[in-house]
């Protein structure tokens, strides 16, 4: 691992989060779509908040694939959970919700997952044949 | 349909599907290699069709987008705060067996550690 491979970990947190906030705003902009119009959901794509979603999901796909390549599911996911963490922090500092003693306990338990896993090797050595 | 049976399938298939999508991507993304070296070599277009030709990857965008539409049903069947945590937490230690068995990742006791912390903390932040 090294500085830029951290860096793209980290780019997959915050896309992540940031994403799921800019999609959150966005819808609730636009109120509920009911089921019978699903070609609502169509139109919310030409709302700047739920394109800027769509476009930082687009950047956590990429480089949430671009990490796989080169370190384990078992160290990628518990690695990039610090989303949720980032998401909480939005959600309270950005959007003025309320988080909850429950919550923070949540973000402790997560931040320390996350500590646990980036200490130790991010990869596995196996035989190009090992696929499922 | 809101009874505990029907909520517990609904979720136990979100996040089988899930995790099936997650083993596929990261089996093709592994069969790929380093995209940079494969980037520097055949430009981003070349990178992008080493992705998106290889069959596991188209596999693991399916087994996402069941997932998602499970997801979809399940929520208008049952509330979001039971649905989400439940789903997305049981997903990490499901993933966890699945990098295991199927993947054949070194799963330690650090990583069992940071799935099960994970797992624990995303269920809190519901709350």
């Amino acid at each position: 691992m090294n500085l830029r491979r951290y860096l793209i970990l980290g780019v997959v947190a915050l896309s992540s989060a940031l994403g799921d906030t800019f999609m959150s705003i966005g819808m609730k902009r636009i109120g509920p779509v009911p089921l019978s119009h699903p070609g609502e959901l169509l139109s919310a794509l030409q709302t700047p908040w739920v394109l800027g979603g769509v476009l930082l999901l687009l950047v956590f796909f990429a480089s949430y694939l671009t990490a796989l390549t080169w370190a384990d599911l078992t160290f990628v996911l518990p690695a990039t959970s610090f989303a949720y963490v980032a998401l909480a922090l939005l959600s309270r500092f950005w959007l003025q919700e309320q988080i909850s003693t429950a919550r923070w306990l949540g973000i402790a338990l997560i931040t320390a997952g996350v500590g646990f896993v980036t200490q130790g090797p991010a990869y596995t050595p196996r035989h190009s044949s090992d696929h499922p | 349909m809101n009874s505990g049976p029907a909520i517990a399938v609904m979720v136990a298939i979100i996040v089988l599907t899930a995790t099936a999508g997650d083993v596929f991507m990261a089996s093709a993304m592994r069969a790929v290699g380093d995209l940079d070296r494969i980037k520097a070599a055949r430009g981003l277009r070349g990178a992008i069709w080493a992705v998106v030709s290889e069959g596991r990857f188209l596999a693991g965008v399916v087994w996402m987008a069941l997932s998602f539409f499970a997801l979809l049903f399940s929520l208008s069947h049952a509330d979001v705060s039971l649905i989400a945590p439940a789903a997305g937490s049981l997903t990490f230690v499901s993933n966890a067996l699945a990098a295991k068995y199927l993947l054949h990742e070194n799963v330690d006791r650090r990583r069992w550690l940071a799935a099960v912390f994970v797992c624990c903390g995303v269920a809190l932040l519901k709350h």
